[in-house]
């Protein structure tokens, strides 16, 4: 038995192993939801270790939900929510890290914001949107629709400005003296 | 007194759930906001929760954090990929080397670097120390806020020795910085895999001892069993990873279902439980002590000697004697040192099981030596979410329970 198996580079472990079931679901996913999947950007072709899924923003949750339970896709787990900035208009890409506790395979949704415009959000999908999506918040000032609960995550509340912005300075401090106080509604929410 | 035997009524509250109304509790009924940290010695780092009681019974809580906020995703934009490596360390501080090992593969993924067989062996061998290490502060930690303070001394010797291992490899005990891009920082020394071995007998042995001590304790089941429950349902939702997911029966690996490194080649089982409670969470953790102890084991047999270091002018910093004695070598080591190197246009996320759960790094590079984008996925994060559901209806002593064996560390939640 040859040991020397590779660290999985670029696209190369992951692709001869899915490459086939992601053709699939592209098709399928295109197939189903037509318009509303700009374009798939499939690995071999684009540097990317997963196939990106470019969702327009108004369908997301519809499809995060049907990547979600459908016996076709079965990505049922949420590895992760973040967003880059692109400084280019549209200005924002969120994107959705999503793996397969059946398949063991990965897949990435992405959808474009411009600045000020707000994205459905992925917390009735998964509740474990609902901190992700803060932060996205948090650090780019992308607005979530139906977020149900869209404060600062990481900052302090009276922070002025999102801090992954590319506009946004290295060190731009703001001192505060005096700390953060209980919001006591927060806990009769039940 | 009444002729009902118990005199305890459940009691349903405005918000739904029930709650056991005990009228021996002077304080049970009043309602009283309680808010525990950011700087309690019972919360594992600058975390905060502010809960409403009702007597000694949360009713509901939020969680708060950010007080280490140090702004890492940002640095990691603004400094070169090698600079980078030393902010990892700082993530999940009880498991460097997990980091370490997890950034230098989403780099290497990106360049399309090869790491030599010698160097992954040993990076294998680390990161499995690294997970010892990390449960041995996890369970004896949880232990101390529990009440069993000699537990946790026998984990922390073991802990110690593991650091002096740590120490002959790079040099450093706790911020180890070890892998380098395409390799690592030094090679293992003469007769490291015989200390290795020793560690690793030493350390079954101790395991067996602390598990032997507190696992049939009749006080830990008391404040175990049953406390902190967070079902497979709830799990998903909340997208937990790791020990905690596979305590609640979530048979998920991500160095089995998912290889990376030689994961493929050497034997190990991982252990699952059922019932998500503190106690299960535990005995996952020691048990997968067991495990990685012989992957350790079986790295230590199968590595032999070979470069440490991908033969690649790209990522591999030149060697001294090439750079004081050579005009090339020295431009070489000042432009890897001043201008970094460049990674090609791309995108990718690497992912590893560290000791908590899933530890991803999604790099979007656009072609400089420094990256467009820098995301961190620490799976505390994740974990700390759930939290709040997972103690509501909880007595406030249990909340502590459930934080300390859900194993949040500050680091890697504030990034």
């Amino acid at each position: 038995m040859d040991i020397r198996t590779p660290i999985p580079t670029n696209g190369g472990d992951w692709l001869t192993k899915f490459g086939e079931t992601w053709k699939a679901q592209a098709e399928a996913l295109r197939q189903k939801f037509g318009g509303a999947i700009e374009e798939i950007r499939m690995p071999p072709d684009y540097p990317t270790d997963v196939p990106i899924v470019y969702v327009r923003k108004e369908a997301v949750a519809e499809v995060l939900a049907h990547l979600k339970s459908d016996p076709a896709f079965e990505y049922g787990f949420l590895s992760d929510i973040t967003a880059t900035d692109e400084m280019t208009d549209p200005r924002f890409e969120v994107v959705y890290n999503l793996f397969s506790h059946v398949r063991f395979n990965r897949i990435r949704v992405k959808v474009r914001a411009r600045d000020g415009e707000a994205v459905p959000t992925a917390s009735s999908v998964w509740p474990a949107a609902n901190w992700a999506e803060r932060e996205v918040f948090d650090m780019f000032g992308i607005r979530f629709e139906g977020h149900p609960d869209l404060r600062r995550i990481l900052m302090d509340e009276r922070w002025v400005g999102h801090p992954l912005r590319k506009d946004y300075p290295l060190k731009g401090y703001q001192i505060f003296t005096d700390a953060e106080v209980i919001h006591p509604e927060l806990l009769d929410k039940g | 007194m009444s002729n009902n035997s118990d005199p305890r009524t459940q009691l349903t509250l405005p918000s739904g759930i029930t709650v056991e109304h005990d009228p021996d509790d002077l304080w049970s009924d009043s309602r009283m906001i309680v808010n525990i940290g950011p700087t309690h010695p019972a919360m594992h780092g600058a975390l905060r929760m502010a809960a409403k009681l009702n007597g000694e019974t949360i009713e509901s809580s939020y969680c708060a954090f950010g007080y280490t906020h140090r702004a890492k995703e940002k640095l990691g934009e603004n400094r070169t990929f090698h600079q980078f490596i030393v902010y990892t360390d700082r993530l999940n501080y009880c498991s460097s080397l997990v980091n370490n090992v997890t950034y230098a593969m989403a780099v290497e993924k990106l360049l399309g670097v090869e790491v030599p067989e010698r160097a992954v062996w040993i990076r294998m061998i680390v990161s499995e120390i690294a997970r010892v290490v990390d449960h041995l502060v996890c369970v004896g930690i949880n232990a101390v806020d529990l009440g069993a303070f000699s537990f946790f001394l026998y984990g922390f010797h073991q802990r110690e020795e593991a650091y002096t291992l740590i120490e002959k490899l790079c040099g450093a005990r706790l911020t180890t910085s070890y892998t380098r891009i395409g390799g690592l920082m030094f090679d293992a020394p003469e007769g490291f895999e015989k200390e290795l071995k020793a560690w690793v007998n030493r350390t079954r042995k101790v395991i067996d001892e602390m598990d032997r001590l507190l696992t049939g304790n009749k006080i830990w089941h008391q404040r175990t069993i049953g406390v902190g429950v967070f079902n497979k349902e709830a799990c998903l939702k909340y997208s937990y990873t790791g020990p905690n997911a596979r305590a609640a029966g979530i048979d998920v690996d991500l160095r089995r279902d998912q290889p990376s490194m030689f994961y493929k080649n050497v034997e190990f089982d991982v252990p699952v439980a059922q019932n998500g409670d503190v106690f299960d969470r535990y005995a996952v953790r020691i048990e997968e002590m067991r495990q990685s102890l012989n992957i350790i084991a079986q790295c230590a047999d199968r590595m032999k000697k070979g470069p440490i270091w991908a033969e690649d002018k790209r990522v591999r910093i030149p060697d001294k004697d090439v750079v004081h004695n050579t005009m090339e070598g020295l431009i070489h080591h000042f432009k890897f040192f001043m201008t970094g190197f460049e990674v090609p246009e791309g995108e990718a996320y690497a992912c590893f099981e560290a000791a908590n759960g899933e530890l991803g790094f999604y790099i979007v590079s656009k072609g400089a030596p420094r990256a467009h984008r820098m995301r961190i996925r620490g799976p505390s994060v994740y974990h700390y979410q759930g939290l709040s559901s997972m103690v509501r209806g909880e007595k406030i002593a249990d909340m502590i329970a459930a934080l300390g064996s859900i194993n949040i560390i500050a680091g890697e939640l504030d990034r």
